[in-house]
């Protein structure tokens, strides 16, 4: 692979599918999408560009991540900034939010420069810090929303996630204050008294397990509350990780009144019920929990309908020693980036659920505007940001969490065999991803 | 059967099969000699997270019986309280040479872990895990039943099931790792079961359960059922809001002296009152009725031993 050192290289990709339509040749130089269709290959850029025929392939907006957790500054022995997005860039994406509850806590100025700083030393993705919403993430004032805004990480999505920003008022000034500057507060959804000690989904799974039971309504009466908080005041709410009917109920209720909410599911909550937790394995174990049959179908329709907006991956890694013990000593939580396209393609695209333009929709363009960044997430046309993928829908593999690039080996996906690879990322041009493997970053010089 | 972690997926076969040889366990400890050279040579580990002498002690009496050579392993106080992992223990115990581990462990699941990963090769005996199962204790529970039913019937007690009885559990279901463990084995060897407890004691999804559900005990002791099982409550639980005081449990879920009576004013000469132990005297059950004739609460600490020794013995000497 040959770079030259100011201008990246142009690619001529041959006859990949746009968002599954019929086949088409464009041409990525400097940065941008330089030419769509029968003219891309008489630019005078596509002299001396590196083709890709990508007959098969499909071509689809770099994915942009809502939720991420990527371990540093204070888990490095979990996740670094550099191997959290060589995993997202393996998995097709060209951004990630890295959430707060980092050590210390992202509720500063300092701490959300810091992450988007690595994130830009690392070249792999856009890192985009999500800041807490609480000072340590404690739930008692707020932290200095404004001071991360205007930061040079830009802050635009604040989150407490992990824990939920259970008290009525706090939560209702976080929701008006972040208006100021066009901010969203992304809730975790958890009443934490009907949920101390919760291990599993409550029913009747966890009757016969013995494991405490995190029930549905815990997740469902915070909804229902800031719908209503955010009505009351004017205000945009994002909902993390939605796992429950109950809750896609409440949400369509909300947005049928015209309430400014968005919501997100994750890929694992799309394909895995409780029935995995009766093997006590903890890799299982994650925050909501894995729920019924019934919620997972009604989470597809829901992403399919538009209920729900978007995927968001929830990408938990842990060192092995949190997952290698007794289910109620485990950490919560499941990587995700390096398999969110292909369980997506499985729930909703084999499914026939959704077409590959409605994965560009929830995977890249709704996220990216909820967290407001203007060069992701945009069609793929003649002047828009190089932030491409080139997937092969045809590609079958086997899960192993060994050949993956994030440092977490908690994939519940593991052995599973699942469609969909990326070939190639490209990230504002520069090819991340090429021929299934890490390629290379994009250089700071690059990054003005 | 390569380790016992559960009654729920015990077959009508193997369960029949160890009460059976728990029948003739119980012939040895008749004799002068309560002991058999069946396991010399082995080593069963009693790995205990959790204070249980009761049960400590019953499984150490089994496995000494059969000859085995015993490790008593209190978690407590040991390098566990330092933070080693349940995986380096295993680990150490496989070192050691242990044939069996008898796991008593907090966590629910700890067991069916231990089983199912490569920390260790040897049988393991779930003694009780959290709130999910407690296999021996059900076991020796439907051998108490058993003798109580065959008499009742007329039959030998070897190689019966317990088609047609009728028992009631009583107490903290949703806590506890008794209840569930004797309903699944009560319903796979033929009984029915009825369970009594407060709303609030019962697990969300209990009523997929394989039995009845009432909140009315005295309603359900006038149906003369053939045994009642007694659980423990830890009255703690007022505390978090189960039930509002040990009184008003006591009086609407205990079993008290006025209910010993309807018994017998009933003419319900065949209800037998088991209780797993220890008791909360004048709790969940008044020292009249733990004290009189209809209670099995020693029976079933004596056949304790009889099962333990059946199941180490069938787990370490396999069917051969």
């Amino acid at each position: 692979m040959t770079s030259t050192e100011n201008h990246p290289e142009a690619f001529l990709i041959r006859g990949a599918s746009l968002l599954g339509g019929d086949p088409e040749d464009f041409l990525l130089a400097d940065g941008e999408i330089a030419a769509v269709g029968p003219d891309a290959a008489a630019h005078p850029r596509a002299a001396g560009a590196r083709e890709i025929d990508a007959a098969g392939l499909i071509a689809l907006p770099g994915m942009v991540d809502l939720h991420t957790h990527l371990r540093e500054p204070g888990r490095e022995d979990a996740e670094t900034v550099e191997t959290g997005t060589r995993a997202a860039a393996r998995g097709g994406f060209t951004a990630v939010h890295a959430m707060a509850n980092s050590n210390p806590v992202a509720d500063t100025a300092g701490v959300v420069e810091q992450v988007w700083s690595l994130g830009r030393r690392s070249g792999w993705v856009d890192v985009r810090p999500v800041g807490a919403v609480t000072v340590g993430l404690a739930g008692e004032r707020l932290s200095e929303l404004g001071a991360m805004a205007e930061s040079r990480a830009g802050v635009r999505v604040f989150s407490d996630d992990g824990i939920c920003v259970s008290d009525p008022v706090l939560m209702r000034r976080a929701l008006e204050y972040v208006k100021a500057f066009d901010g969203v507060i992304a809730q975790h959804a958890q009443e934490p008294r009907l949920t101390e000690g919760a291990q599993m989904n409550e029913g009747e799974v966890s009757a016969v397990l013995g494991l405490p039971g995190w029930p549905a309504v815990a997740e469902e009466s915070i909804i229902a509350r800031d719908v209503l908080l955010a009505e009351h005041v004017g205000s945009r709410l994002h909902v993390c990780h939605v796992s429950t009917a109950g809750s896609v109920d409440i949400i369509r209720w909300a947005k049928a009144r015209g309430i400014a909410v968005t919501a997100e599911v994750t890929p694992h909550h799309l394909l895995l019920t409780e029935e995995q937790v009766r093997t006590y394995d903890p890799v299982y174990k994650v925050n909501p929990p894995l729920r019924r049959e019934a919620d997972v179908l009604a989470l597809r329709e829901a992403l399919a309908d538009g209920t729900i907006d978007i995927v968001g991956t929830d990408h938990a890694p842990h060192p092995d020693e949190a997952k290698e013990c007794e289910w109620a000593q485990a950490a919560m939580g499941m990587t995700g980036l390096e398999t969110a396209l292909s369980v997506v393609q499985h729930t909703m695209i084999e499914t026939g659920m959704m077409t590959w333009a409605d994965f560009a929709r929830v995977t890249s363009t709704i996220p990216a505007a909820i967290g407001r960044l203007a060069d992701q997430g945009r069609p793929l046309a003649v002047g828009e940001p190089a932030n491409v993928v080139l997937v092969d829908p045809a590609h079958r593999w086997t899960v192993d969490p060994g050949t993956m690039a994030t440092m977490g080996r908690n994939s519940p996906f593991a052995g599973m065999e699942l469609p969909g690879r990326v070939e190639a990322t490209f990230y504002r041009g520069t090819p991340t991803v090429l021929d299934a493997e890490l390629n290379t970053p994009r250089a700071l010089g690059e990054q003005a | 059967m390569k380790h016992l972690l559960s009654t729920h997926d015990l077959s009508r076969e193997d369960a029949v099969r160890i009460l059976d040889t728990a029948e003739q366990m119980a012939a040895v400890g008749t004799r002068e000699i309560k002991k058999l050279p069946a396991l010399r040579g082995r080593t069963v580990v009693n790995l205990f997270y959790e204070d249980s002498t009761r049960t400590r002690i019953s499984f150490e009496a089994a496995a000494k019986r059969l000859s085995a050579d015993v490790i008593n392993f209190a978690a407590k106080g040991s390098s566990v309280s330092k933070g080693e992992s349940l995986k380096d223990t295993a680990q150490t115990l496989e070192a050691i040479g242990a044939d069996a581990v008898v796991l008593r462990h907090w966590a629910s699941g700890a067991p069916a872990r231990l089983a199912a990963t490569d920390w260790i090769n040897a049988a393991v005996v779930n003694a009780g895990d959290g709130t999910h199962e407690h296999p021996t204790q059900a076991l020796l529970d439907a051998f108490t039943l058993r003798r109580h039913w065959s008499r009742v019937r007329g039959i030998e007690s070897t190689g019966a099931d317990l088609d047609g009885m009728r028992v009631v559990i009583v107490g903290d279901v949703l806590h506890s790792r008794v209840a569930r463990s004797n309903l699944w084995l009560l319903r796979t060897l033929g009984a029915e079961v009825t369970l009594v407890a407060p709303p609030t004691l019962l697990p969300v999804g209990a009523d997929a359960w394989p039995c009845a559900i009432s909140f009315d005990l005295d309603e359900t002791l006038s149906t003369g059922p053939d045994a009642v099982m007694m659980l423990r409550v830890q009255a703690e639980r007022m505390n978090a809001a189960f039930f509002p005081s040990v009184a008003e449990y006591s009086r609407r879920w205990g079993f008290d002296d006025v209910r010993l009576a309807a018994l017998d004013e009933h003419g319900f000469e065949h209800t037998a009152i088991l209780h797993p132990g220890p008791m909360n005297r004048g709790f969940e059950i008044s020292s009249g009725a733990a004290d009189s004739k209809r209670a099995l609460v020693l029976e079933q600490v004596a056949n304790g031993v009889s099962v333990r020794m059946a199941v180490l013995y069938l787990l370490l000497s396999g069917d051969n």
